[in-house]
């Protein structure tokens, strides 16, 4: 006999039983104890058929296969680049993935991505020892040249990307932009002095405000109103 | 290291902007000092700029004075950087930028004169007083010095004796009697970045300095100490600047205690 214990979009805590039976699977987020669900971070319990997951509300990254990071070279190596991923894991980069130029032997690799450098990376793989692979390779995948980076939860950056990237797109259209966003949670905001600081001003305001309904057409509101001044 | 970080920098000063937007000389905002916030200590006060967050505790010990200094009671003055309000901050004995933090503290109290060393004396050559200060800062988001020496001028200020029998001293027992601070030493450091300076930097300018130095000036603006940090040089016209600017929003921060 299964049983569901939490009702839909219902908040969980880390720690909580979501369901009892064997007939339901964890899904993200969750993990069986016996014949237990046990939610393992805080959020928002889904259920979806027979399985239950939840939706972060606040952690950090979890660095996942696919994802377009932006990260900072923490160490040049011999054969690659070690980042941070703004997760608990640095990523490394090889030197066959980090750019499509003939590499000479013994080459200064710091003329490619230099300590402190931002790079817009995408990864590859991680095992299950969390050593994270990433690559250069692919379409908008480079160097970071100018603007500022700026830290945002990682769980609103759904949120701030909006719908096939509506919210950003919105950004970039009021104050003129370049704006990349990674899954990490870093954000890469160059333009204008002014400009730039109504788009980090925007970014806040939205991971201040991602849980209210009617976001998208309140920051219009917002920028509409800022960018006149 | 940071050189895209410090060109972009350097391009939003050349417009007269920062990062988040003030003019080259503005402290952030809020910015708030709050007095007598632990009850176990003889004077103490936290001050906020902007997110930046210090703590400040003065207790007061009976010791005895210095032999070449018999009738003079002494301060002394600790700074711990807290790995809490930090990521770069690590556990252990204090590195270079916490006994820089704790020097420059004292000495702007010291050489300012702000504490009568001679009215901390109980008996001379025997029994005097110790004012010990130590410095806590809760968040470091840039500009530890100016928020560290404002809050230690602050504790001092509001710093009471505990009661003494000539014998032991009773920490429960706050005295009426103040300590008294004849002069209000303000420590403001002045940045150059490229050929800009800046106050109050937050912490990806401070990643991006030149050079800095740490202006005290008391009430009627005078000089009582300064300390330079940074990789480069200063050039005489330099300093001439930064004095000015160090002086002026000394007065500005003046207001909040």
């Amino acid at each position: 006999m299964s049983k569901i214990m939490v009702n839909d979009k219902e908040i969980s805590v880390p720690g909580e039983t979501l369901a009892i039976g064997m007939d339901i699977l964890p899904g993200n987020g969750t993990y069986r104890d016996g014949e237990n669900i046990v939610a393992n971070r805080l959020g928002l319990a889904m259920i979806d058929g027979r399985t239950i997951k939840l939706i972060p509300l606040s952690g950090r990254y979890i660095p996942k296969t696919g994802d377009t990071i932006i990260c900072k070279v923490i160490d040049v190596g011999f054969n690659g680049w070690r980042l941070d991923t703004n997760s608990a894991y640095s990523a490394m980069l090889s030197m066959k993935d980090a750019t499509s130029e003939f590499i000479q032997r013994g080459a200064n690799l710091t003329q490619y991505y230099d300590l402190g450098d931002y790079i817009v990376c995408k990864i590859v793989n991680v095992t299950s020892q969390k050593l994270i692979d990433v690559t250069m390779k692919g379409p908008g995948l480079r160097k970071l040249k100018g603007g500022r980076v700026i830290e945002v939860n990682t769980n609103k950056v759904p949120r701030i990307i909006g719908k096939q990237g509506s919210m950003v797109m919105m950004i970039k259209d009021a104050t003129n932009c370049n704006i990349s966003v990674g899954q990490n949670g870093l954000v890469w905001i160059y333009g204008e002095p002014m400009n730039e600081l109504l788009a980090v001003q925007t970014i806040r305001k939205i991971e201040k405000e991602s849980h209210l309904s009617g976001l998208t057409d309140k920051i219009k509101e917002y920028l509409e109103e800022n960018k006149k001044h | 290291m940071y050189r895209e970080l410090r060109s972009h920098i350097i391009n939003l000063l050349n417009a007269g902007t920062r990062l988040d937007g003030r003019k080259l000389t503005e402290y952030r905002k809020p910015i708030e000092v709050e007095n007598n916030i632990v009850k176990t200590a003889e004077g103490s006060a936290r001050v906020k700029i902007g997110e930046t967050e210090v703590m400040v505790g003065v207790k007061l010990e009976v010791g005895e004075p210095y032999p070449d200094t018999p009738g003079e009671g002494t301060i002394i003055v600790g700074a711990e950087l807290l790995p809490l309000s930090n990521p770069e901050f690590e556990l252990g004995p204090p590195g270079i930028q916490a006994i820089e933090l704790a020097r420059v503290v004292d000495r702007g109290i010291r050489e300012s004169k702000a504490l009568d060393f001679r009215k901390l004396c109980i008996e001379k050559g025997e029994k005097v007083w110790m004012v010990i200060i130590d410095i806590c800062p809760i968040n470091d988001a840039g500009n530890l010095l100016d928020a560290a020496s404002l809050a230690a001028l602050a504790a001092l200020n509001g710093t009471k004796y505990p009661s003494f029998d000539g014998e032991k001293v009773d920490y429960k027992q706050k005295t009426d009697k103040k300590l008294q601070l004849e002069k209000m030493p303000i420590a403001v450091t002045v940045i150059k970045i490229g050929d800009k300076f800046i106050v109050d930097p937050d912490t990806e300018e401070e990643m991006a300095i030149d050079a800095r130095l740490t202006v005290s000036s008391i009430e009627d603006g005078t000089l009582c100490a300064l300390q330079k940090g940074g990789d480069f040089p200063l050039t005489m016209e330099d300093i001439d600047k930064m004095l000015d600017i160090g002086i002026e929003k000394g007065k500005e921060l003046r207001k909040y205690l």
